[in-house]
């Protein structure tokens, strides 16, 4: 069963505390990862493989430089879920 | 505050101590454990040992977790196990500093490694065989460079004046600390965080250093391994942790009203040309290094009370720094109060400099000689006045101390520290 937008977001807020330390509220739809969230590219590397393995989707690296904030990430692995 | 101008060299003070050990967790803790001979060499009980069916079964693994010594779980993921220890004991040691203001582009760091994030770049290497290339943590050559612990504990610090790692083996901690000195000297810092980390208890090490014979198999009786001195004494211990100070320049400690422990007055180097892992078994190279640092901080060799060994308990390298130690002092060597604080801690590598000269700083400081345990049959060409049972008290006026430090490839620093008065 597909998750929701919501269950990614809870979802993808784990990992990037799991990385970052940023408490899991912090990760909104509305946020940036390098603006708002301080998240630079080497860290957004180990959020995007370990997205991939949570959600069972494959983010193409060329994807990656698409996805400037959180609502970007969570609508690309709401599309993408098997 | 450049002090490029001056004609004398600045003198250099201890005002900070940082360390993580096998026998504590913080500086003042491994020195109580000292000077209670309280061995921190136990059996390894990871699954590892009996994986790899290793012929070493023991080591002095750290006393405190990074997380129990206040390391924030990202901290963790992002650093090697030597950049943890190493940020550990550099809060411990900058804090007990009292945290000195000083402009970013003035202070230092110079942090040895012997041998760099082994665990990083083993473990990784294991990550990409199962999972393939893309599951390589992005992080992994920042955790795996020896200088990682260098350049974390200068993020953590601001610290502008330059993030050095001499790697010499295991006297890259007490090249650390010479590197330090220099650095106040020339006028190129006036604060610097020096010293040496080190977190190498994997399995392809201790297969590595067994292989060469260097390490003690005395398997039933951990804490009974590392004898320096003694007769019986078969090989190193290998341990892990980090050993720091806060090194500053006179009058920027005595302008802010700092605690001072002691001057670091003198670092001596040399190298032996002689053989990739022994040192020179006659001891010249050592006892040059010895001579430089005494010369180097002013001293003659009548000063000089105490020794904190280099004594690995390898049974050609105790004897050759006892003959340095002869041959470097003459009949001096008598009075000179020499100790083997690695027969607690383990060989800390190249981290062991730096924590030595820590407790060399904290002898002079509490003016005691912490005794070497587990000698019980005094090797007789041992020709050296080790202190055994109890510590020794140094008694009062102006001491001297040396801390000595060999590496593989024939490396020898010594370090000369005085009493603050």
């Amino acid at each position: 069963m597909a998750l929701s937008e919501q269950e990614i977001l809870s979802g993808l807020a784990e990992i990037v505390n799991e990385e970052t330390g940023l408490e899991p509220e912090e990760v909104q739809m509305d946020k940036s990862f390098t603006e708002d969230l301080d998240i630079d590219s080497l860290s957004m590397m180990t959020i995007v493989v370990n997205a991939e393995d949570k959600f069972g989707v494959r983010i193409p690296d060329d994807e990656v430089k698409n996805l400037t904030h959180v609502k970007d990430a969570v609508t690309y692995i709401s599309n993408h879920q098997g | 505050m450049s002090a490029s101008h001056t004609q004398q060299p600045r003198r250099v003070v201890v005002t900070g101590l940082g360390a993580t050990t096998p026998v504590g967790g913080s500086a003042p803790a491994t020195w109580e454990a000292i000077n209670a001979g309280r061995s921190g060499v136990r059996p390894l009980t990871q699954d590892w040992v009996a994986e790899h069916e290793l012929p070493v079964t023991f080591a002095g693994s750290i006393h405190t977790s990074p997380a129990d010594s206040g390391l924030a779980k990202v901290e963790i993921r992002r650093n090697d196990p030597s950049g943890q220890y190493a940020l550990v004991a550099a809060r411990e040691a900058w804090a007990d500093a009292g945290s000195p203001e000083v402009e970013p582009e003035r202070l230092g760091v110079a942090i040895g490694s012997g041998i760099g994030g082994v665990w990083t770049l083993l473990d990784q290497w294991e990550v990409m065989k199962a999972k393939g290339p893309r599951r390589v943590f992005p992080l992994t050559v920042p955790m795996l460079m020896p200088n990682g612990p260098a350049a974390a504990v200068s993020l953590d610090l601001s610290a502008r004046a330059g993030a050095h790692c001499p790697v010499s083996a295991c006297a890259s901690g007490a090249e650390g600390m010479g590197l330090a000195l220099e650095m106040i000297r020339s006028g190129r810092a006036d604060v610097m965080v020096a010293g040496g980390t080190e977190a190498a208890i994997h399995p392809l090490p201790i297969a590595a250093f067994a292989s060469m014979t260097a390490l003690s198999n005395r398997n039933d009786e951990p804490e009974r391994a590392s004898r320096p001195y003694d007769v019986d004494r078969d090989g190193f211990v290998i341990a892990e942790g980090a050993g720091l100070m806060v090194l500053e320049a006179e009058e920027h400690a005595v302008a802010r009203g700092a605690t001072i422990y002691a001057e670091i007055v003198g670092a001596g180097m040399s190298s032996d040309a002689y053989h990739i892992t022994a040192g020179e078994p006659e001891g010249a190279g050592a006892a040059r290094a010895m001579q430089e640092a005494v010369a180097d901080g002013g001293l003659s060799v009548e000063d000089i009370v105490h020794i904190n060994a280099h004594a690995t308990s390898t049974p050609v390298g105790d004897l050759a720094e006892a003959k340095a130690i002869r041959r470097a002092f003459g009949a001096r060597a008598d009075e000179i109060a020499v100790t083997a604080t690695k027969s607690m801690t383990g060989h800390l590598l190249g981290a062991a400099g730096a924590l030595e000269a820590v407790l060399t700083v904290q002898a002079l400081h509490h003016r005691q000689v912490p005794a070497t345990i587990n000698l019980e049959n005094k090797d007789p060409q041992i020709d050296l006045d080790v202190v055994t049972g109890t510590s020794r008290s140094l008694g009062d006026g102006d001491l001297a101390a040396l801390n000595n430090s060999f590496g593989f490839g024939g490396v020898n620093v010594a370090l000369a520290f005085r009493s603050w008065r």
